[in-house]
């Protein structure tokens, strides 16, 4: 599984790195920031979901396959 | 030390008496009827919008008044959002329905950059105040939050019915924002007056109006001295420090945005931490789970921003324009209702319940787009710490008179007055 933020889309409310810490931080200026690779280690997948779901923007993709 | 002359003068000198713009009558009294003769201002819509808004989702979907000169209420999620995001038809010119609308060249940058700009400066003045605001910005401030938290609780011992939003719940922001302008902290009070008069006051005779944002402006000119004197380490020298396009800021953006973030960041804040408190203090099965299992409260709040969500936005229509059924017309207001947007049943399950553990709450209290409320990250940290802390110390709690229970009317909805029985019912 892999996350991936649409800086597009992205506004900063911050929910994907509230709701899923390890998987995602913030910018200088608040915008959400995929950590590492956005490879979601195993036991996060949950929290990834969660992210993606709660983003008001829509802005985070999540790949379930690779 | 240079004189800085931004500031010398009355900068507002030389615009006359009376700023140029538009006009309308003030229209009050009873709604006839709320499809064709809305108003967020009559004490119906304040004690419970919530009806109204569902009734018109159903039958509407977009509403229509004559007041303020003219303006639409849209209530499902997706016209809400269509219209958040479409900053080329909708100006953010003013954010307040009033009976007064601003002349067309104040923008793109508006009266309280950048709540009131538009693309592309907008961006710019948006950027110098993010950095301030993220949430690791604001934690730094959870500390002293919590610590004056416990002190206005200190502050209720021994009594046994307080007003949960004069006494608890206002005077959070007050402080937090307060401190963040470096101002007195013993001026909140006046801040409250700024409030009422910005928000709540927008159906009084505009010279009326007028005369109480000077005395607003007045108040932030002083201010702006004091920090030229003795610069110090806060937002108000950093805005009058801040460049944009290699030169300091207009003093009219130094004194808009300060008046932006301390009405907007006041208000609303404590609408939702007392909005949260009412619901608490009436359910007392959420009251109780929220003691016992205070890991849940980041995800209970989400849902009490959901369904209380405190602010209502507006925008001008830019030109003529078929709108979704709806005929509008250059420089009619939109009230961008995301208190209706997060009860549209399009897009929320059981939109009408407030569902502590709803894990999935993609909510729209804070806005959408390029204006999401810039103090999100504050107004979270506010309102957690001032809940966390009301219920370890006070974990039962009652309304005392429901009855006696008010709600500002308005854009930014909470309760203003908050009777609460502290101990078992």
């Amino acid at each position: 599984m892999k996350v991936q933020i649409d800086f597009e889309r992205c506004q900063g409310h911050g929910r994907c790195y509230d709701l899923a810490p390890g998987l995602f931080g913030e910018d200088d200026e608040g915008y959400g920031q995929v950590l590492g690779h956005g490879l979601v280690p195993p036991g996060e997948e949950q929290a990834a979901r969660l992210a993606v779901a709660n983003c008001p923007e829509r802005a985070i993709d999540v790949h379930e396959e690779t | 030390m240079a004189v800085d002359e931004r500031f010398t003068q009355d900068y507002r000198d030389g615009q006359g008496e009376e700023p140029e713009g538009v006009r309308s009558e003030v229209v009050t009294g009873p709604v006839s009827d709320w499809a064709s003769d809305f108003s967020h201002l009559e004490p119906e819509w304040a004690a419970d919008p919530y009806p109204i808004q569902d009734d018109l989702r159903q039958r509407c979907p977009i509403a229509h008044t004559d007041r303020f000169g003219g303006g639409w209420l849209p209530t499902r999620h997706e016209d809400v959002t269509a219209i958040a995001y479409d900053t080329e038809r909708f100006s953010s010119r003013a954010i307040v329905m009033s009976n007064y609308r601003p002349p067309l060249d104040l923008a793109p940058v508006g009266g309280v950059p950048p709540i009131s700009s538009d693309p592309p400066f907008h961006r710019d003045a948006r950027r110098l105040l993010l950095p301030a605001f993220t949430k690791s910005a604001v934690a730094k401030r959870e500390a002293a939050t919590r610590a004056y938290c416990h002190e206005l609780i200190d502050a209720l011992e021994g009594r046994r019915d307080v007003d949960a939003a004069r006494e608890y719940a206002q005077h959070i922001p007050v402080r937090v924002i307060a401190d963040m302008l470096g101002f007195p902290p013993e001026d909140g009070p006046r801040f409250r007056t700024f409030i009422e008069h910005s928000l709540e006051g927008v159906n009084l005779p505009p010279d009326e109006r007028m005369a109480h944002m000077s005395e607003l402006f007045d108040y932030l000119l002083e201010q702006i001295r004091d920090h030229l004197d003795h610069p110090r380490d806060d937002l108000t020298t950093y805005l009058i420090d801040a460049e944009l396009y290699g030169q300091k800021l207009q003093p009219q953006h130094v004194s808009g945005t300060m008046a932006l973030l301390l009405i907007a960041g006041i208000d609303t804040t404590w609408s939702a931490i007392g909005a949260s408190l009412w619901h608490l203090a009436k359910t007392p099965a959420d009251r109780e789970r929220l003691v016992a299992e205070p890991e849940l409260l980041p995800t209970a709040m989400e849902e009490f921003l959901r369904a209380y969500a405190p602010v209502t936005m507006a925008r001008l229509v830019k030109q003529d324009m078929h709108w979704r059924g709806a005929d509008m017309k250059a420089d009619d207001w939109v009230l961008l209702s995301f208190p209706a947007a997060n009860r549209d049943p399009a897009h929320f399950d059981r939109p009408d319940e407030v569902v502590i553990d709803r894990e999935v709450n993609r909510h729209v209290a804070f806005g959408l787009g390029i204006h999401r409320c810039v103090g999100s990250h504050l107004a979270r940290m506010e309102l957690r710490v001032a809940l966390e802390v009301w219920l370890e110390r006070i974990p039962e709690f009652t309304l005392a008179d429901p009855a006696a229970v008010t709600w500002a009317a308005g854009q930014v909805r909470g309760p203003r007055t908050l009777p609460l029985r502290i101990g078992r019912a």
